[in-house]
């Protein structure tokens, strides 16, 4: 059988993944990322025109999942019976190497340091009291302060563009004074604010609230990493979104790791390898390494390795870990379990300004993580305690360019007519004259919100599908509904000549079939109790100790951030502490 | 499903039992130590570039020249005794290296630059033969037969024009032997006049397709811009103003060696060959070394004014005003990566204004780059890969030829070249070779695959359009 075998096994080639196989080949070990989808390369099919053909590309869906071989099902409640996620819509995992990190937009933040230890801070402040029945309000284990070098890391590596605040405590710039302490400037200065961002800006500051420009991984110069990669600038097309960037401006593991990993002779990327489960051993207490199906030949494939690193789109962690038996399943009714608690979303609308004929927005300009944003109404930032709820929303303009087929589903908005001379009059004075404010929120995790395996629906290889249990719950509508009252005076300020807010309703339940957000949360979160986290705070599974789970699937609730920024800098953390710690002595680096 | 395991070696352990492998009987470390020095020679004089097809065994050979009167094909140098160099002695080697002149007697074409290997070292010579014996693979296939019909196959022709062309290889290492301002500048005269053969490319050619000059030492039409080679015109290494090398510092040459880019342009056709073969292996010294000796190249036309930027160009096109020909097309298509002012942001887009290719008065490499597009593979030191689209399906002959006239007219050479007249005419477009009807993706698809085998590690068959488009064809003109 086996006589060789590789070092690590790193699954999923998008930014976790990339970040892994990067750090551990420069420890010196032989890496190999298994990847289900395509190879991708943004020179060779991410080029200029190639790449920005709409039709082909977000409207057919060219980078993201291929849900007719594995897909999860969807319920709102428990007492439903989940059917099949079949056409995407809500919710969009990408496929291929660089995965979502492919045709994300690039707005990239750090964390909100309230945020990771929101138990914490809203008991201490508001008292235990305060946290809604079901709940499952959890700190992250780990602090600002120790994740902060990673950020850092994390943004020279994508090269991104933004405006600080402090550095070393020390005001050195007019960015986000709610952003936590920097140890270094950006490594590029903001992008420009478009139009809409820049009067969302002056009004955003004269009604009171602090506007600053959002931070963005779409490089505002051309720029060589510290890997030796090079970005062009962005032109503001507003392909980003969907797209591989044909600029090669817009961040991603294509452009910005993956160039130099491939050099490595240590390295070794295997795609349309579709990882079935990580095997362990008999005790179930160790890995052994993975079987993977080859979707070229339709055969499995059983590889060894020492390491093995679970870095897929969130839910497909969870989803390998259930099937591979990796930790206890959780279990919503006698609370027990970790793998599939704490499955978490973000709570996202839009409201639309439409401005006087005399200015123009022209809604195709746009950069995926350009825009003007406040976080006045953000995790901690404000009081809760006369609003009752736990969370809060960035509030922003981020034009991130509309492309024409999209601008023509989306409609007019408003009470505009639905066809005829005045449905192409409204769709015009959208397009050119309208701008739109989101409130991108945060999202809690509750006792019956979670994953699991699905009991009927299985996936083209024979494995259950994965089963999301998700609706919108009162705490987080109420926490939307206020921070879109506070959006109104902006509208007003703006000048605008009619606007619409767009706020969850009472009793509203979660609906598939409209786009919200890919930032989907949880189901395998780091912690420092067993009990309540699948990993620990280094994202190492307590249960099976060369197994370590990198994503969003350790965000114990969903914040009100972009989750890339926070992604990756755990990525680089997980890694630092894997070679400076786990790879001298493999073990629980944490003691349950 | 059936069940296998898969294990893995790492790609250099393997290659090292292979070398191993391969060399019992001799002195390991000596030998390894001459396989290394072998496998330097190799890069440094670019061996590779033509006996190595994309995605075939290293120096199987193969690669096709196209010529009017047939095709003929780099032959395999690996050390296979029925297909390769296996029998060959050291001296039978040499005489091939440096002379033109097979094992059996015959002739090389002079696709082999043996005019320039003529000045190599008997000890480079001897490492390389080491090299090529103990340290590359046997591959047991047979380069395709060359289709040059008879009589124009017969090689007997070849033993004149070697003897009226190519130096002895006595003559050749007097020549190197000569007088250098510094042992720098030796090193550097070494390298690019001989195992680096620029002059193969860059040196113009006479009336039997001899190079002028094969040294700096014999006039300044060495190195002072070749014939176009592929559809592309070789530019001046010398320090000639505007079309040469005048403006590049010496980091700017050995920033260009080592990645095929720096902050005034990037490499195409058969010149990102020759780095991605050769140069990028060279070590910091001789890069340095070859970029001293090439600024010491006195210009072959020594009357051009230095290059001053116009803004007028950019100044119009910043005000809206796209009214002068080609302009719109240049702000349509070309501006988001190369800018309203020329400048670029290199070294990820160049920049055409003060771009030697852009002031040649022969525009031949700008259309063709417009054309049919450009693909920059990563390199070692610079591992990001960049592509310039092909834009022969996506504007048309006139709109080509507006856009160049726009380009030349805005940074380039102010002088229209004469046969221009008032610009360029879309009978000059012409389309790019062997592109014939091919359907949009059908070349996309080409283009992509032929990109692809460049990206290191990037794995999609390229050889297949290699073949079709004769893209990889020889950095040399051939003689017919």
């Amino acid at each position: 059988m086996t006589t060789k075998k590789t070092d690590a096994i790193v699954i999923g080639a998008g930014w976790a993944g990339s970040i892994l196989a990067k750090e551990l080949t420069e420890a010196g070990l032989s890496v190999t990322i298994l990847e289900r989808g395509e190879d991708r390369a943004t020179a060779v099919e991410g080029d200029y025109p190639t790449s920005i053909d709409e039709l082909r590309g977000a409207i057919r869906h060219r980078l993201f999942q291929n849900l007719s071989q594995s897909t999860v099902t969807i319920r709102n409640t428990t007492d439903q019976v989940a059917v099949p996620y079949r056409r995407l819509a809500a919710f969009l995992p990408g496929e291929g190497v660089g995965g979502a990190g492919l045709h994300w937009s690039g707005v990239h933040f750090r964390v909100a340091p309230d945020d990771l230890a929101l138990r914490t801070n809203v008991i201490a402040k508001y008292g235990k009291n305060f946290i809604p029945e079901g709940m499952n309000l959890q700190d992250y284990d780990v602090t600002y302060e120790e994740l902060e070098p990673f950020f850092d890391k994390a943004e020279k590596v994508f090269g991104t563009s933004g405006e600080p605040y402090t550095i070393k405590g020390k005001v050195a710039g007019t960015g986000n004074p709610f952003a936590p302490d920097r140890s270094d400037a950006f490594p590029l200065p903001a992008m420009k604010d478009v139009y809409s961002a820049s009067i969302f800006k002056k009004a955003a500051a004269n009604v009171g609230y602090h506007p600053y420009s959002l931070p963005a991984a779409n490089a505002s110069a051309q720029y060589t990493n510290p890997y030796g990669v090079q970005m062009g600038p962005c032109n503001f097309c507003g392909y980003c979104s969907g797209y591989d960037c044909y600029m090669y401006s817009k961040a991603s593991p294509n452009v910005n790791i993956l160039p130099a990993l491939r050099q490595d002779p240590k390295f070794t990327l295997i795609t349309k390898a579709h990882v079935l489960k990580v095997d362990l051993d008999s005790d179930g207490k160790k890995a052994t390494g993975v079987t993977y199906l080859d979707l070229r030949t339709n055969q499995e494939v059983q590889l060894k390795a020492d390491l093995v690193i679970i870095s897929a789109f969130q839910f497909h962690n969870v989803h390998l870990m259930l099937l591979s038996g990796i930790g206890e399943p959780y279990d919503p009714v006698k609370n027990t379990g970790t793998i599939g608690r704490n499955f978490v979303y973000q709570t996202i609308t839009t409201s639309r300004a439409w401005l006087p004929s005399k200015q123009y927005t022209n809604l195709f300009v746009g950069a995926g993580g350009a825009g003007v944003a406040i976080d006045d109404f953000n995790s901690m930032n404000f009081d809760h305690g006369p609003l009752g709820f736990v969370g809060g929303s960035p509030v922003w303009v981020n034009q991130a360019g509309v492309k024409p087929i999209a601008a023509a589903i989306g409609g007019p908005g408003g009470k505009a007519p639905t066809w005829g001379e005045g449905y192409k009059d409204a769709m015009v004075e959208t397009y050119r004259h309208s701008l739109t404010i989101d409130a991108h929120g945060s999202n809690m995790a509750y006792r019956d919100i979670y994953l699991d395996l699905d009991p009927t629906y299985k996936n083209a290889y024979g494995q259950p599908l994965l089963r999301m249990t998700f609706t919108w719950k009162d705490n987080d509508i109420r926490m939307n509904q206020y921070v879109v009252s506070k959006i109104e005076p902006i509208m007003k300020e703006l000048g605008a000549t009619r606007y619409a807010l767009g706020t969850l309703h009472a009793n509203d339940v979660f609906d598939t079939r409209r786009y919200q957000t890919t930032h989907l949360g949880g189901g395998a979160v780091m912690g420092a109790d067993p009990k309540t986290s699948a990993i620990n705070r280094y994202l190492q599974s307590w249960d099976v100790s060369n197994v370590f789970v990198i994503g969003a699937s350790a965000f114990p609730q969903g914040m009100g951030y972009n989750p890339t920024g926070m992604v990756a800098a755990l990525a680089y953390w997980a890694a630092y502490h894997i070679r400076t710690t786990y790879l001298k002595n493999p073990g629980p680096m944490v003691q349950a | 499903m059936k069940h296998c395991t898969f294990s893995f070696t790492t790609a250099l352990g393997a290659a090292a039992l292979l070398v191993l492998g391969h060399m019992p009987q001799a002195r390991a470390d000596a030998s390894a130590d001459l396989v290394a020095k072998g496998r330097y020679v190799a890069e440094a004089s670019d061996c590779s570039a033509c006996h190595t097809i994309k995605g075939g065994k290293p120096y199987g050979g193969g690669m096709e020249f196209k010529l009017p009167i047939g095709s003929i094909y780099s032959s395999n140098i690996s050390p296979d005794p029925a297909h390769g160099i296996g029998t060959y002695s050291e001296a039978e080697f040499a005489r091939a290296v440096r002379e033109g002149v097979r094992k059996d007697g015959a002739s090389l074409y002079p696709a082999m630059p043996f005019p320039s290997y003529a000045r190599m070292s008997d000890s480079d010579i001897h490492a390389l033969y080491i090299y090529f014996m103990k340290g590359v693979q046997p591959v047991a296939q047979a380069a395709p037969a060359n289709g040059i019909p008879w009589p124009m196959s017969m090689r007997w022709p070849m033993i004149f024009w070697r003897a009226v062309f190519a130096p002895s290889v006595a003559s050749a290492q007097k020549d190197v032997n000569r007088t250098f301002p510094t042992p720098a500048i030796a090193r550097g005269a070494y390298l690019v006049e001989g195992p680096g053969h620029c002059g193969a490319c860059h040196s113009p050619r006479g009336i039997a397709l001899q190079e002028k000059a094969l040294s700096a030492s014999s006039g300044t039409a060495f190195l002072s811009g070749g014939a176009p080679i592929d559809g592309f015109v070789p530019t001046s290494l010398r320090q000639d103003q505007r079309t040469g090398l005048a403006s590049w510092s010496e980091d700017d040459i050995v920033a260009f060696l080592s990645t095929g880019r720096n902050l005034k342009g990037e490499s195409f056709g058969g010149m990102t060959d020759a780095v991605y073969h050769g140069t990028q292996h060279l070590t910091v010294e001789d890069l340095h070394a070859m970029a001293q000796y090439l600024r010491s190249l006195q210009p072959n036309s020594p009357n051009v004014a230095a290059w001053q930027y116009d803004p007028a160009a950019a100044t119009a096109l910043q005000h809206g005003d796209a009214s002068a020909r080609g302009a719109k097309v240049y702000v349509d298509h070309c501006a988001a990566c190369h800018r309203t002012d020329g400048h670029g942001y290199a070294p990820a887009f160049p920049p055409l204004a003060g771009n030697p290719v852009v002031m040649s008065d022969q525009p031949d490499s700008l259309v063709h780059v417009v054309q049919s597009g450009a693909a920059l593979p990563g390199m070692t030191k610079a591992p990001s890969a960049f592509v310039m689209p092909s834009y022969s399906q996506m504007l048309s002959a006139q709109q080509i030829a507006d856009v160049v006239t726009f380009i030349r007219g805005a940074w380039g050479e102010q002088r229209l070249p004469r046969r221009c007249g008032n610009g360029h005419q879309p009978a000059e477009i012409r389309s790019p070779a062997g592109a014939g009807r091919k359907t949009r993706s059908a070349e996309l698809n080409q283009r992509q695959r032929k990109v692809s085998g460049m990206v290191a590690g990037h794995r999609k068959a390229a050889t297949d359009a290699q073949k079709e488009t004769g893209a990889g064809s020889s950095p040399a003109p051939v003689l017919i």
